[in-house]
C-alpha cells in the first residue's frame, strides 16, 4: 500500500484499472478528461484505450466490449451523455455481460459547461443505476463497487462524480492491484438484438429489478445513516460533494445531527431512507444541481404517509442553482438547526477590480480567423454561428464574432436554419477540428444535400485545445501510441460534396480576408479550413515590440484584436513580453507600422 | 489545520504550486486535499487553487476567512480573493500585473500599486515579490509559481522548508525541469521587495 496525492479523476482511473477494466473509450470534456488520460498513461497489459470521435461511438464500443465479456469503461462530461443517450436507453433493456461503467462528470456552477444538467436524473430516466461519490478516496473504491454491481445485474452502471470530486486531490492509499475478471467472449444469442416484443418483456422486468436493487442498495455501505448528537426531530440528507460540505459545516457549527448519505440516487435506497425518516419531523436536503434526493424523500413521505417536512431546493431553503460550499451550507444548516453561524468576514471596501473573463490566448490563430471574417464581411448582413471549444471565446469584445452557441456541432446546422428563415443573410458556421469530427460532418452533409447556401469555417488548430490537447482523427495519433493515417478535413469535405474548399493560414491576413470574400460570394455550400496550430503545441514566432517613436497611441490594435499581450503603456501601446507569441497579427493591423519583431522593426 | 489559497490568472501555474505544497504536507505525514480551477478559466481567467492540510477535513475548498496564507500570483487577483484570508493570515504576492483585455479596452486604468497598498493596509504581513524582476532573471514568466514558493520559504510564511520543497521537485516533476525550478526558488527569495 502506498499513500499518493491523487486527483479524483486519477483515483477513478486507478480504481478502474484495479477493477480489471480492459476496454476504455471516451470523448474529452471538462471535468471528466483526466480519467481516460490517466488510464492511457499507465499502459497496462490487456487494456485498450481510445479517444473515440464522439460519446455515442464511445458508449457503443464500450457496450460491444462488455457484450464480449470484457469489463469496459466509457468517459464523458454531462453534455456528452446527451449525445450518447441513444445507446444508454437501449442498453438498459438489453443489458450487458461483463461489467460496464459509464463515467459521466457533472459540473455544478457551471464552471466549464453549457448547462447544470444532472446526470442522476438520467439514471432514473434510463433505469440505469447511478453511483455518486463524495470524495476522490471514495471514488477510488466506488468504481470497483460499480463494476461489481454492473456485472452482478447485467446492466451498465453510471458513476457520476462532480467537478469538486474530479478536480480535487486527496491523499489516498492505493494498492496497485489489478483484478481481471475473465469471461468467455461474445456468445450469439437472440437477447442481443433489441426488438419490440423483447423490449416489452424487458420493460416488465425493469420494475422488479428496481425493487430488488433498492433492497440491495439499502444495505450498501455508501448509503448510510450517521448519528452524532441528538436529532431533536431534525435530519439532514446529502449526496456527492455536498455530503463533505455538510460534515465540515457541522464541525464548524460544533453540532451533530442525524445525517443520511446517499451514494446511489437511483435506485433510491428506500428501506435505508425510511429508517432515517423514522421519528423525524423535518429534513433539510443538501445537494447540487436538481432536487433529486429531495423529490425521492417527498415521494416516500407520500407513499408511506409520513408526517415529515422535506426542505431543500423546492422550498427555497437551499440554493436553486450554482455550486454549494461550506460557507453556504453553514448558513443553511445554522438556520435549520437553530445554531448561531458567527459573523462572516466581509470585505466591503475592496478597490475596483477589472473583470477577468477567460479569453483567447495571445497568439491564438482563432483570433486571426475571426478577424479575417469580420473584416471581409464588414457592412454586410451576416450571422456568425459558433460552437463548443476555445473558439467560443470569439464572442468576447472586441472580436464579438459568435452570435450563437448551443451545443457540439450546432453552429453548422443552426446557420442553415437562420438562412432558411432569412434568405438575404450570409450565414457562417464556425467549428473546430475536433468538434468537426465529433458532430460536424453530418451538419455539412445536411447543407450539401438540401442545397443550403452557407460558409462553413473549420478552425483547424490540429488538436482538441480546450480540454488539454487530446489527439483526434485529424492528428494521426491514437491513445495506444499507434500512428494512424491522419484524416484530411478537406478530403472529408470533398467527399461530402462540398465544391468550394479553401485551405488558408489565418495569420496570412490578406489572403484570409480574400478567401472569406470568395467563399461568401458562392451561392452554395462553401468551406474554408483555417489551418494554424494551437500555440500550446507550436513553437512561438519572433516576439513583437512597439516602436514608441512611431506609435501614435491610437490603440487600434487593442480595439480591433483584444490580444492579452497588447496593453496600455502610458499614452502608447506596449506588448507584454511574457505573453506575446509572435503571431504578428498586430503588426499587420497597425496602420502606422509601429509594430515589428524584437531586435529591429 | 492549515489552509492555503493560491489566486492567479489561468496559465500562471497555481495548480503545480498547490500540488507541491500538498505533497510537502504528505511527506511530513499529514493528510492533504487540493482543489483547482480547470477548464475554460484556464484561458486567462481568474483561477484559484485551494490546499487544505490536516486531519478531519472533508471538503477540498478553503472556506471564507480561513486561509492561513494567501498566495497572490497577480496583485488584483490577490485582492479579489482577500476574503479567504483569515484574521492574522499572511500574504505573499507578486507585484507584476497581468492586465486583462477588459482593462486595455476600457478608459480607466488598472493600477497594481493600488492593489498592493490595499493588501498592506489590510493584512498583518505582506511579502511582495518583484515579479517583473523574477521574469527578467529567469527569462520566462512560467516559473513565477516556484519563485513565489521560494519567497514564501525565505520569509518563513510557508510551513515547509526549502529541503522539503526541493525533495518534492526532484521526486514529482520531470528531471529536465529540476534545475530551472530550483533556480526559480532562489530567484524568488532574492526578489522579495524589502
Amino acid at each position: 500500500m502506498a499513500l499518493e496525492l491523487l486527483m479524483g479523476n486519477q483515483a477513478i482511473a486507478l480504481g478502474a484499472i484495479r477493477a480489471g477494466v480492459q476496454v476504455v473509450c471516451g470523448y474529452p470534456g471538462t471535468p471528466s478528461t483526466e480519467v481516460l488520460e490517466t488510464i492511457a498513461q499507465k499502459k497496462c497489459e490487456d487494456l485498450y484505450v481510445e479517444w473515440s470521435v464522439n460519446e455515442k461511438s464511445a458508449m457503443e464500443i464500450a457496450a460491444g466490449a462488455a457484450y464480449a465479456g470484457k469489463r469496459s469503461l466509457v468517459t464523458m462530461k454531462q453534455m456528452g451523455l446527451n449525445v450518447a443517450s441513444d445507446p444508454l436507453m437501449c442498453l438498459s433493456y438489453v443489458g450487458v455481460k461483463a461489467g460496464m461503467v459509464v463515467l459521466v462528470a457533472d459540473d455544478p456552477g457551471p464552471i466549464s459547461s453549457q448547462t447544470e444538467q444532472d446526470t442522476r436524473y438520467y439514471g432514473g430516466y434510463s433505469k440505469v443505476p447511478v453511483f455518486d461519490p463524495s470524495s476522490p478516496a471514495e471514488a477510488y473504491r466506488m468504481i470497483g463497487d460499480a463494476f461489481d454491481f454492473s456485472e452482478k445485474h447485467g446492466l451498465p452502471v453510471l458513476l457520476r462524480p462532480t467537478t469538486r470530486v474530479c478536480h480535487a486531490c486527496e491523499s489516498i492509499e492505493v494498492d496497485g492491484e489489478r483484478n481481471l475478471h475473465l469471461q468467455e467472449g461474445f456468445v450469439k444469442d437472440k437477447k442481443w438484438v433489441i426488438f419490440p416484443r423483447l423490449s416489452y418483456q424487458a420493460h416488465l422486468g425493469i420494475g422488479k429489478r428496481e425493487a430488488l436493487m433498492q433492497k440491495e442498495l439499502s444495505c450498501y455501505e455508501g448509503n448510510r445513516i450517521e448519528e452524532s448528537g441528538e436529532s431533536r426531530g431534525k435530519g439532514i440528507a446529502a449526496g456527492g460533494i455536498s455530503y463533505a460540505y455538510v460534515k465540515d459545516a457541522l464541525t464548524q457549527l460544533d453540532t451533530g445531527a442525524r445525517l443520511l448519505k446517499i451514494s446511489t440516487p437511483y435506485p433510491f435506497p428506500e428501506q435505508k431512507a425510511l429508517e432515517f425518516l423514522k421519528d423525524l419531523k423535518e429534513v433539510l436536503v443538501v445537494e447540487e444541481l436538481d432536487p433529486v434526493i429531495e423529490r425521492e424523500l417527498i415521494f416516500l413521505c407520500g407513499k408511506y404517509h409520513l408526517p415529515v417536512t422535506i426542505k431543500g431546493k423546492l422550498t427555497g431553503h437551499t440554493a436553486q442553482a450554482g455550486e454549494n460550499s461550506v460557507d453556504l451550507i453553514k448558513g443553511q444548516l445554522g438556520e435549520f438547526l437553530g445554531k448561531q453561524t458567527g459573523a462572516v468576514k466581509e470585505e466591503g471596501d475592496l478597490p475596483a477590480l477589472p473583470e477577468r473573463p477567460p479569453t483567447l490566448c495571445a497568439g491564438c490563430p482563432h483570433r486571426a480567423s475571426f478577424y479575417a471574417v469580420k473584416k471581409a464581411m464588414s457592412g454586410k448582413k451576416a450571422v456568425f454561428c459558433g460552437d463548443i471549444g476555445c473558439y467560443t471565446l470569439g464572442n468576447a469584445q472586441p472580436l464579438d464574432m459568435v452570435d450563437t452557441c448551443l451545443c457540439m456541432g450546432a453552429g453548422l446546422t443552426m446557420a442553415q436554419g437562420i438562412r432558411r428563415a432569412q434568405p438575404d443573410t450570409t450565414v457562417f458556421g464556425f467549428i473546430g477540428d475536433s468538434t468537426f469530427f465529433h458532430t460536424g460532418i453530418s451538419g455539412i452533409l445536411d447543407a450539401v444535400y438540401n442545397k443550403t447556401s452557407m460558409v462553413a469555417v473549420i478552425l483547424d488548430n490540429s488538436t482538441t485545445a480546450m480540454t488539454g490537447h487530446q489527439p483526434h482523427p485529424g492528428t494521426g495519433v491514437t491513445m495506444m501510441g499507434v500512428d494512424s493515417q491522419p484524416v484530411s478535413i478537406p478530403a472529408v469535405l470533398k467527399g461530402l460534396g462540398v465544391k468550394h474548399i479553401q485551405v488558408v493560414d489565418p495569420l496570412e491576413l490578406d489572403q484570409a480576408i480574400e478567401a472569406v470574400k470568395r467563399a461568401a460570394s458562392e451561392e452554395e455550400v462553401s468551406a474554408i479550413v483555417f489551418k494554424s496550430p494551437c500555440i500550446a503545441i507550436a513553437a512561438s514566432g519572433k516576439r513583437r515590440q512597439v516602436d514608441r517613436d512611431v506609435c501614435t497611441g491610437c490603440r487600434l490594435c487593442i480595439k480591433e484584436l483584444g490580444c492579452p499581450a497588447l496593453v496600455k503603456d502610458g499614452d502608447k501601446v506596449g506588448i507584454d513580453r511574457n505573453l506575446c507569441y509572435g503571431c504578428g497579427l498586430c503588426e499587420k493591423v497597425c496602420p502606422f507600422h509601429a509594430i515589428g519583431g524584437e531586435g529591429g522593426c | 489545520m492549515l489552509n492555503y489559497l493560491l489566486a492567479g490568472v489561468g496559465g500562471q501555474g497555481t495548480v503545480l504550486a498547490s500540488r507541491i505544497i500538498a505533497q510537502c504536507a504528505m511527506n511530513s505525514g499529514m493528510a492533504a486535499r487540493t482543489a483547482e480551477t480547470i477548464g475554460m478559466a484556464q484561458r486567462g481567467g481568474s483561477v484559484l487553487s485551494h490546499v487544505r492540510i490536516g486531519e478531519g477535513i472533508q471538503s477540498p475548498l478553503v472556506p471564507l476567512g480561513s486561509a492561513d496564507v494567501l498566495m497572490g500570483f497577480e496583485p488584483g487577483e490577490a485582492v479579489r480573493s482577500f476574503g479567504y484570508l483569515k484574521e492574522g493570515g499572511k500574504v505573499v504576492v507578486s507585484s507584476m500585473a497581468v492586465k486583462p483585455v477588459t482593462d486595455s479596452l476600457s478608459s480607466t486604468d488598472y493600477d497594481p500599486e493600488k492593489m498592493l497598498r490595499y493588501l498592506k493596509a489590510k493584512a498583518k504581513e505582506v511579502i511582495v515579490v518583484d515579479g517583473s524582476a523574477v521574469c527578467e532573471k529567469m527569462g520566462t514568466s512560467k516559473v513565477l509559481n516556484l519563485a513565489l514558493l521560494g519567497a514564501a520559504i525565505e520569509s518563513g510564511v510557508l510551513d515547509f522548508s526549502r529541503q522539503q520543497v526541493e525533495q518534492v521537485i526532484r521526486e514529482k516533476i520531470p528531471p529536465r525541469f529540476t534545475s530551472l525550478n530550483l533556480r526559480a526558488l532562489d530567484v524568488g527569495a532574492d526578489c522579495i521587495v524589502r
